[in-house]
Parts: C-alpha cells; structure tokens; sequence
C-alpha cells in the first residue's frame, strides 16, 4: 500500500514536470505576443499591436500562403503514393525486390534532414541541366516534402491495412466486382481514416519544415517557416508570437471540435438500440 | 488485374528511384568530381582521349575532411564538428531517454480514462512551428528570463548563470524538440506489456525495483532502441536549433554541409561529409534496429 501511494506521488510529479517543459515555451508565445514593446524577457504591459503589425507583414501573410499550398499539394501527393506503397507491402506478398523497396521506402525516416535536402538539391539542379524541368521554387519544395511525408504516411496506412479483415475485399471479389472496384469501393473506404490521418500528418511535416525548403526553394520563393527562421536569426519579432498564437487557438478550437464530436458520436453508437 | 498490380506497385518504385536512389548515387558522384577550373560539379569522371578511357576520380574531398594542410592529420574542422555532433546526439538521447522513459512508464500505467487526453497533450505541441517553439527558449533562458529570474527568486543562485549559446541552451533545445520522438515509441511498447508477468514477479518475492529492471526494461527494449534512434539520427545532423541557440563554436555537421555548398560552392565536399555521415552512422543504426526489431518478433512467438 505504502510502494502504492509513493508511486503514484512521483508519477503525478514526473507527468506534470515533463508537461510543463512541454509547455512553457508555447504560455511564454502566448503571453509574450501580447508584450507592449520588442523586449523578449521582461513583460512590459499589454498591447495588441503585434497583432495588427502581422496582417501588414506581406512576407509572413504571403510566405503563409505558400505554405498552405505547398502544404495541401504534398500532403495530398504524399498520401496517394503512401496507399500505393502500403497496399503493394501488405497485399502483394513477397514481391521481387520487396526488401529494397521498403528499405528506400522507410530510410528518409531516419536520415537527417540536411542530406535528404543537399541530395535532392543536387537532383534537381541536374535534371534541370538534361531536361530542363523543375527550376527551382515551389515544385521542387513539394516533391522534397512528399518524399520526407510519404514515409510517415506508409507507416500510418500499413499498420492500418494490417488490421483490415481482408474477408469483406474477397467477399467483393466472390460478388462479381473487378479488382480496381474492390480497391476503391471496398479498401479506401474502410482504410479512410488512416488516409486523414496520414494526410493530416504530412500536412504538418510540411507546413513545418525548414530544413528541406530552404535547400530546395529558389529566389523569391519562401515559405512561412522560412520567412520566421530569417527573423529569428535576426532577433526578436514579436509578430510571429502573435501569428504562434494564433495557430495555437485554431488547432486548439479545432481538437476540441473533434474531441466533442467523436464523444458525442460515441454516445449516439452507445445508445442505438441492437437491431 | 495484371495492370492495376503494376500500377500499384510501379508508381512508387518509380518515386523511389527518382527521388531516393539516384539523388544518392549523384551525391556519390560529386563527391568523387573533379570539379576543374570551371568548376563544374558534373564534370565528366570518365576521359575519352584518342581511344583511351581514362578515369577522372578524385579523393581529395574525402582526404581534405582528414587531414589540414596546416595543423596535419586528424585536425580538421570537419573531424571537430563531426565529433562535436556526436557528442550532442549522445547527450541528448541520453537526457531524452532519462526523462523519456519514466514519463512513457507513467503514462502507460495511468488510468485509462484519461490516457488518450494525456497522449494527446504529448502530441499537441507538434502542430505549433516547431521553429518558433525553439525560438521560445532564448526568451526563457536569457539572463534577464524566466528562470534565471526564479532561481535567484528562490534563492539558488545570487547573479544570473549564462545558458543561452553554449551547452545548456543547445541541450535544453535539443531534448526539447526530440523528447516526443522517445516518449511515443516507448509510450506504444510500454502500454502491452503483459501486467501478468509483473504480477508473477512480485507474487516470487522480487521487489517493484527488481521487477523494473529485471522485466520492465528488458522486455521494452526494442521501444528504447527505436526511440534512441529516432532521437540521435535527427539530432546528429540538426541545424536549426544550433543555428537559433547555439553559440559561435557550436557547429555542427549539418551547418558544415550548408556553409561548404552555399558559402564555399565545394560541392563535392559537401556530397563527401554527406556520404560519410550515411555510410558511417545512418547505415548501420539503421540496420542494428531492424536486426533487433526482428529478434524481439522472434522472441515474442
């Protein structure tokens, strides 16, 4: 009873301290987007004028932008390769050449940023001398993203093909439908919420990455973070606090949304009478 | 059938290749360039003259990472910074697995109601700039910031201590940023371990101690080496937060890359210290953790 107590004593304390590293940094965001003045370690009165000073920051506001469709088109490029890949691993047995295939396929996982970017950096600046095609800018930000997002959305997508009861595609097939017909009619539809999840995911990895967009993107081409890692090397900027905060609340709003809806969801399920 | 197959499975090889195996086999390339006096990184490595095939290899950029005209053998900037980020991949990874481990114990064994609110507060900080999350640290641990200003308010230290731009900063950042990557994979290991096996261990005697270490840390140690790795890899090539909390001699190899690419235009130097870096801590981490990911699949049945 006593080791009991005493465990319970230091999980509460151990859970709490890595929380709170977890999340000083973002109440110190918070708090300091609503500083009077530049200073970044004294409070010195509450002011809303980072906040005004950010809709007129055309590079935050169209470096955001950007983002946003780099961050919608590799996400979306990322996922549909992804299913590709995770259905070829799960469904198609031992293939030839299975082992290097998910050897490639997993290895940006583990790589450091830096040579994914210097190596497709060095592709890109190849290709454009033999084809001509992409010069660097946006494109190049996407493909390097999809590759980085592809391998995350793999693992999401295999484990949840894994699960699939493989009975209902083979029911399908017994019921006269072609294979492609089993494919979207019957996988996708059951996989679907790995797919946004997946999606959701190499969104995030993109609309986050620094290290790949600043090897790939080209002149005048530069994303959000981008655009924030130039003013934090170059001191404080209170703006981006206040564009921090502001994403903060819309990914707060947005969880507790899904938090309701899924619980509400789950009571409905609950109460539905067994028919 | 036949032709959604190879669709299915040709499209991402075709990727893969595209994107994956040939940026490397062009790393490989220029590293080995001789880039002349046009300084042409895709300069031919194979000579045509009069019938002859000569090749035109140069090792010069993986000897320069080894050896300084100057100060000789084993004294480069490059040997320095390699060393440098092992260092901090280490220390990192160990501070991450130090906090890491019992923060995923505790959450494994927390009450199953509000488990899923704690994994989610584990995740949540993820979909805030991860730049910007670091950036916060240097208000945090300036002279005049928060904790110098508690610790002095507590009485622990009379004037403030300098963290920002040496070690303490670029640890701070580092854990900070990596902890997640160790707590998840351990959280996902810890959480199925068969309680039952506790339970026989303390109803022979052993002491919740003994049980700790003789079967709660063997049994997860494919989530501890999937953490590690997913901790030290990342960090071993890191350039943001050197670049955001790091001082002037704390450079690590990834910067290195960068500044010999764009500042010194050596290409084929920055394609050697990649394929150093692959060859000689990617690879076989990489492959240590699949060697034990299957020994333990191997066990379990």
């Amino acid at each position: 009873m006593q080791a009991n107590r005493w465990h319970r004593y230091v999980s509460r304390l151990w859970l709490g301290g890595v929380f709170l590293f977890f999340y000083l940094p973002l109440m110190f965001l918070v708090v300091f987007s609503f500083n009077s003045t530049r200073q970044d370690s004294q409070f010195t009165g509450f002011s809303l004028r980072w906040y005004q000073a950010l809709g007129q920051d055309t590079r935050l506001v169209e470096g955001f932008l950007l983002s946003l469709n780099v961050a919608l088109l590799s996400a979306t490029l990322a996922t549909v390769l992804a299913t590709l890949a995770a259905y070829a691993l799960i469904r198609f047995g031992a293939f030839k050449g299975r082992s290097l295939f998910n050897a490639m396929l997993s290895s940006p996982l583990v790589m450091p940023e830096v040579i994914i970017g210097l190596s497709l950096l060095l592709l890109f600046v190849g290709m454009e001398r033999w084809v001509g095609w992409p010069g660097r800018g946006a494109t190049t930000i996407v493909l390097g993203h999809a590759l980085l997002g592809m391998a995350y959305a793999t693992v999401v997508i295999q484990s949840r093909l894994k699960e699939m009861d493989r009975s209902i595609e083979e029911a399908a097939l017994d019921l006269g439908c072609r294979p492609y017909q089993v494919f979207f009619l019957v996988t996708l539809p059951n996989i679907s919420q790995a797919l946004v999840a997946a999606w959701l995911l190499t969104f995030t990895l993109s609309f986050d990455d620094v290290v790949i967009s600043e090897f790939l993107s080209g002149p005048g081409v530069t994303t959000l973070p981008q655009v924030i890692f130039s003013y934090a090397r170059r001191g404080v900027n209170p703006s981006i606090y206040a564009a921090a905060t502001l994403l903060m609340a819309v990914v707060s709003l947005a969880v507790v949304l899904y938090g309701v809806h899924t619980s509400r969801q789950m009571r409905r399920e609950a109460y539905r009478p067994l028919d | 059938m036949r032709r959604g197959r190879w669709i299915v499975l040709g499209v991402p090889w075709f990727w893969l290749l595209l994107f994956f195996a040939v940026p490397f086999f062009i790393l490989l390339r220029i590293s080995v360039t001789d880039m002349g006096e046009q300084l042409n990184p895709f300069a031919p490595l194979v000579d045509v003259q009069a019938g002859h095939f000569s090749l035109r290899l140069k090792f010069s950029s993986y000897v320069s990472l080894l050896l300084d005209p100057d100060s000789g053998w084993g004294q480069t900037l490059y040997i320095e910074s390699y060393l440098l980020s092992l260092r901090y991949a280490f220390l990192t990874t160990c501070l991450c697995l130090f906090f890491g481990y019992p923060f995923a114990y505790f959450l494994a064994r927390s009450p199953s109601s509000i488990r899923p609110l704690l994994l989610l507060m584990v995740m949540l900080p993820f979909w805030t700039s991860f730049l910007l999350r670091v950036y916060a640290w240097k208000g945090l641990l300036d002279d005049a910031g928060l904790i110098n200003n508690l610790l002095m308010l507590v009485g622990l230290i009379d004037e403030p201590i300098q963290m920002l731009y040496n070690d303490i900063s670029m640890l701070v950042g580092m854990t900070y940023v990596y902890l997640p990557f160790m707590v998840l994979p351990l959280y996902a290991n810890l959480v199925k371990l068969d309680l039952r096996l506790l339970e026989a261990a303390q109803d022979l005697g052993a002491t919740p101690w003994k049980t700790f270490w003789l079967i709660t840390v063997p049994m997860s140690r494919a989530g501890i080496v999937a953490g590690s790795i997913l901790v030290f890899i990342p960090c071993l090539g890191e350039f943001v937060i050197p670049s955001l909390l790091g001082g002037a001699e704390n450079i690590m190899i990834g910067r290195v890359v960068w500044d010999e690419m764009f500042s010194s235009n050596n290409w084929p130097r920055a394609s050697a210290l990649s394929i150093v870096l692959i060859l000689g801590v990617v690879i076989p981490l990489a492959w240590f953790n699949q060697r034990l990911a299957r020994k333990v699949e191997e066990e379990s049945k």
